[in-house]
């Protein structure tokens, strides 16, 4: 049993992401969506963060939402992979349930 | 799988200053006549919507702490706030108002509904729900 967690916020201003990570069990999934995305980004004051829970958890960020913010893909985090959206459509049918946290 | 499945509503955030807290509980009041299995979490600052002493007469809005109080009687039973989060907003469960419910297989003896617990129990909580939902 597993959980696919969305978050659409930047970490830089709510507490979103870092709650969801500190709620997530190992074997989850993390996808960062909207402005969500911003949370993949290396070299950030929360990549040591994002690189400690990327050991149980794995982190995507939606790619057109990355693209949209003229972000490239090689400023994220080594470990943080790119979905579209038929891959985001994976991750929720390879998970028994998606909390959003908004 | 059955037909009564467990709904997790997780509350992350202060009544009043966002609609978010008050639709949470119009929805879980809605979703309790259905007679389903529902809990309710509060992590983050939805840890004040349970504080004891709202007094909104001051500014224009409904004081619908009270309200959580009636979650008994709609046989909403599990009102799960974290402690740490408590903690990091300087509270404590003395800060919270009372919830309590009549248990039906104990004479219907009234019991706490709140319910604190840890971060890794409320992560046990989550992953327990058959939908999660989020305000």
């Amino acid at each position: 049993m597993s959980t696919l967690h969305t978050v659409n916020k930047s970490p830089f201003a709510t507490q979103a992401l870092v709650s969801c990570l500190n709620h997530a069990k190992a074997g989850d999934a993390v996808l960062m969506i909207e402005d969500g995305v911003y949370g993949g980004l290396g070299g950030t004051g929360l990549t040591e963060i994002m690189d400690e829970f990327g050991k149980n958890v794995s982190l995507y960020v939606l790619s057109p939402d990355l693209a949209a913010r003229g972000l490239d893909p090689k400023r994220l985090i080594a470990g943080v992979e790119g979905v579209d959206y038929a891959g985001f459509v994976d991750l929720v049918a390879k998970h028994d349930r998606t909390q959003s946290w908004l | 799988m059955s037909d009564v499945k467990k709904f997790l509503y997780l509350n992350r955030r202060a009544p009043y200053g966002t609609i978010y807290a008050l639709e949470s509980l119009e929805v879980v009041l809605i979703g309790a006549a259905f007679e389903q299995d529902v809990s309710l979490a509060f992590v983050d600052d939805g840890v004040f919507q349970l504080t004891k002493g709202q007094n909104t007469d001051g500014i224009g809005m409904k004081n619908f702490s009270p309200t959580f109080r009636a979650l008994g009687d709609y046989d909403v039973q599990k009102l799960f706030v974290e402690r740490e989060s408590l903690e990091e907003r300087g509270l404590s469960e003395d800060d919270l108002i009372e919830v309590v419910y009549e248990d039906e297989d104990d004479d219907w003896e009234e019991k706490p509904a709140i319910r604190v617990i840890s971060r890794a129990e409320m992560a046990d909580v989550m992953a327990d729900a058959d939908v999660v939902l989020s305000f």
